[in-house]
């Protein structure tokens, strides 16, 4: 005897898919490039949702210490949690140890704390710059599991697939005949920085507004801004 | 028989199946390009006023900087069009070339109404698959009208224009011109799906004025640095040229034959 | 992965003084496997217009025996070449008329028009065309190639300078994709001198 549906009980039906999504993709792009004795990081302003602009003026860049800083894009949520998860273990480390963590310290750090979120990660593209033990500058590429990469330059975030290959253009003489023969200046790089953004500001959607970026060198932190177009 | 097949009219569906079934499988049709867009239009004291911004998308990437959407239907009428890039461009081009043979074939400047009854008639028969959301405007014997509508080829002549009066029935040129600006304007700088500029269009009774642009809301920043390679810097492996033989091609206007002519070869 | 990128492959072609390039990589593969590494997917089909068809292999393959088909019926009909605008149309027409089951390509022109005036026109799968005075791409580096394309094009560039600007931007690009590569070919029409004009097909990259 066939059962009819109208009679078949709650528990015997197919079983019910249901979605929990827990990310959102709130855009934002990095850009960074380190020197011999300096390090560039750069992130543009706009946070956004689907088609609508939330913030114009909301940098992805934070100061961890005074040689160390760190760029998150992705979801915002996330970006938020584990800069105040990273940000109370640097404290905890500072009042233990009486000194700041380095940059390759804090490299480390920030991977395992990525890493034990392996089955619910964060969704967040992080680039961590500061200077290396032997006081050259640095640039630490994550995924957002933890995977590390120390790299002199690259783009992280929403505009990734514009920047990136004009990196390995301009800054790694990648197909040239004779390479890069000059090491990166600073002017250099912040002209670079700049016309990268504004590039991708030109043809993807979520990055523009503006553009702020961090030049970090033995002895302070700069911070210059310039504006994006705004639509 | 392929010339036959060539040759049929109307949309091709040899594909389809084939797509279908990859769909079927799994796989992810490519999506179309398509413009976020904002489209505004409003009738004036001597006409009509239609805006848009002049953005295409694929997906996150802006395809097209500066397109077109106010397109062509007649000389008295203009439609805006936001929705499936390819549609507009495409239903456009048909509906006014078909207007235009109404025209000629009834003598008279074809009616607002018309052109509207053609759209909504053919978006109607393919039930919302051509993805055009349009608002048509323009000026006829009988008045100035704008006309919204929709995919799925319903449509409406706005009330505004249906009651004739009200404050936007009585602006001025020159005010309907920045309201429809300021419309398109707000658009551009708070939906990531427009932008670049604001094309406007102005329909009286004298005729269509295009301005394209009207206004460049946000321009591409000043490059900073010169990125000029050395000539040589890319290894060539092999090169080989062709010069192009022009052979040039003139055509002589012939003269009619005289009489004598055409009685020698007679 | 959309059916687009199944094969990979991409095309970019830019605008300079006098002259046009248009190039393109040479893998063809079918997802993350390498079948052929001298494939092109640009073709001549006019004295100086070449049309770029990156997309589904088959459809590439396809698409452009039947604009073949409708170039040639033109040139009987007419009696003239098909000039880079009429190209435009046609490739809109044929791709639009299978508007509900598409050919898997992007096509791109690149071509002197009968003023040797340069134009370059993309279009999307059912047809949507775009003709900008710089530069146009498509295929499965697109992104990048937007990307590079918007720092390094300038205006009035002349051929030997176009030919650095292009063959860059596409080798850089194709080095982040991993279904694209293999080296690539430009094709640069242009006025070489003031004298002539003539065609250059440079094979460059890892080949």
């Amino acid at each position: 005897m066939a059962l009819s549906l109208e009679h078949t009980e709650e528990y015997m039906r197919d079983p019910r898919k249901h979605q929990f999504s827990p990310y959102a993709d709130n855009g934002g792009t990095s850009i960074a490039i380190a020197g011999d004795d300096f390090v560039m990081l750069a992130s543009d302003t706009r946070l956004s949702q689907g088609y609508n602009v939330l913030s114009r003026n909301h940098s992805k860049c934070f100061k961890l210490t005074s040689q160390t800083l760190l760029s998150s894009t992705g979801c915002l949520a996330d970006v938020l949690t584990l800069t105040k998860i990273l940000e109370a273990r640097l404290t905890n480390y500072a009042h233990e140890h009486l000194e700041t963590m380095s940059t390759t310290a804090i490299a480390q750090l920030l991977s395992t704390l990525l890493y034990w979120r392996r089955f619910f990660p964060y969704y967040v593209s992080n680039i961590l710059v500061g200077f290396d033990e032997d006081g050259k500058g640095v640039v630490y590429h994550y995924d957002p599991v933890g995977h590390m990469e120390k790299m002199t330059y690259c783009a992280s975030g929403a505009s990734v697939t514009l920047i990136q290959p004009l990196l390995d253009n301009l800054v790694g003489g990648k197909n040239m005949k004779d390479g890069r023969t000059t090491p990166i200046t600073q002017d250099f790089a912040k002209r670079l920085i700049h016309d990268g953004f504004v590039s991708a500001a030109e043809r993807e959607i979520a990055t523009g507004d503006g553009c702020t970026i961090y030049t970090i060198t033995k002895d302070d932190v700069t911070e210059e801004t310039f504006k994006l177009r705004k639509d | 028989m392929e010339i036959i097949h060539e040759h049929q009219p109307g949309f091709q569906f040899d594909n389809f199946t084939r797509n279908e079934k990859l769909i079927s499988q799994g796989i992810k049709m490519p999506k179309f390009h398509s413009t976020g867009t904002t489209i505004a239009g409003i009738v004036y004291k001597d006409g009509v006023v239609l805006g848009a911004d002049t953005r295409a998308t694929s997906d996150n990437i802006v395809a097209d900087k500066n397109c077109s959407k106010i397109h062509y239907m007649q000389p008295n009428m203009y439609c805006c069009g936001a929705g499936t890039a390819a549609d507009l461009e495409l239903t456009t081009q048909m509906m006014s070339s078909q207007l235009e043979l109404h025209r000629l074939h009834t003598g008279r400047q074809v009616p607002v109404v018309a052109a509207n009854r053609l759209l909504k008639q053919y978006l109607f028969g393919y039930q919302g698959y051509v993805g055009a959301a349009l608002v048509l405007g323009g000026v006829d014997k009988y008045g100035s009208h704008i006309y919204s509508i929709h995919p799925h080829g319903s449509s409406e002549r706005l009330p505004y224009t249906t009651m004739g009066s009200g404050s936007l029935a009585a602006m001025s040129l020159e005010e309907a011109k920045i309201l429809v600006r300021d419309a398109i304007a707000a658009g551009i700088t708070n939906d990531m799906g427009s932008g670049s500029n604001v094309d406007l269009c102005v329909i009286t009774k004298d005729g269509a004025t295009y301005i394209r642009p009207y206004e460049v809301t946000e321009s591409k920043g000043e490059r900073q640095g010169k990125y000029e390679y050395q000539r040589g810097t890319t290894e060539v492996l092999k090169v080989y040229y062709k010069p192009i033989e022009i052979v040039s091609e003139t055509v002589t206007p012939t003269s009619p034959p005289t009489d004598e002519e055409s009685m020698d070869t007679a | 992965m959309s059916i687009l990128q199944y094969n990979g492959g991409c095309v970019v072609a830019m605008t300079g003084k006098n002259c046009v390039a248009i190039a393109t990589d040479l893998r063809f593969g079918t997802q993350f496997s390498l079948i052929q590494k001298q494939f092109e997917r640009v073709f001549q089909v006019g004295p100086k217009l070449f049309v770029g068809l990156p997309g589904l292999t088959t459809d590439t393959q396809t698409v452009l025996q039947r604009l073949k088909f409708r170039i040639k019926m033109y040139e009987m009909r007419e009696g003239r070449r098909v000039q880079p605008k009429v190209l435009m149309a046609m490739i809109q027409n044929l791709l639009y008329e299978r508007r509900f089951g598409p050919y898997f390509v992007s096509p791109i022109i690149a071509g002197l028009d009968e003023n040797d005036k340069p134009y370059i026109c993309c279009f999307d799968l059912i047809g949507c065309s775009t003709d900008p005075e710089d530069f146009v791409t498509a295929g499965t580096c697109e992104e990048s190639l937007y990307g590079l394309c918007e720092t390094l094009w300038r205006k009035d560039l002349e051929p030997d300078d176009l030919f650095e600007v292009i063959s860059q931007s596409l080798l850089n690009a194709v080095d982040r994709d991993a279904i694209s590569g293999m080296g690539a070919v430009v094709h640069i029409i242009g006025l070489w001198s003031d004298s002539y004009i003539a065609i250059f097909n440079f094979c460059v990259g890892i080949l």
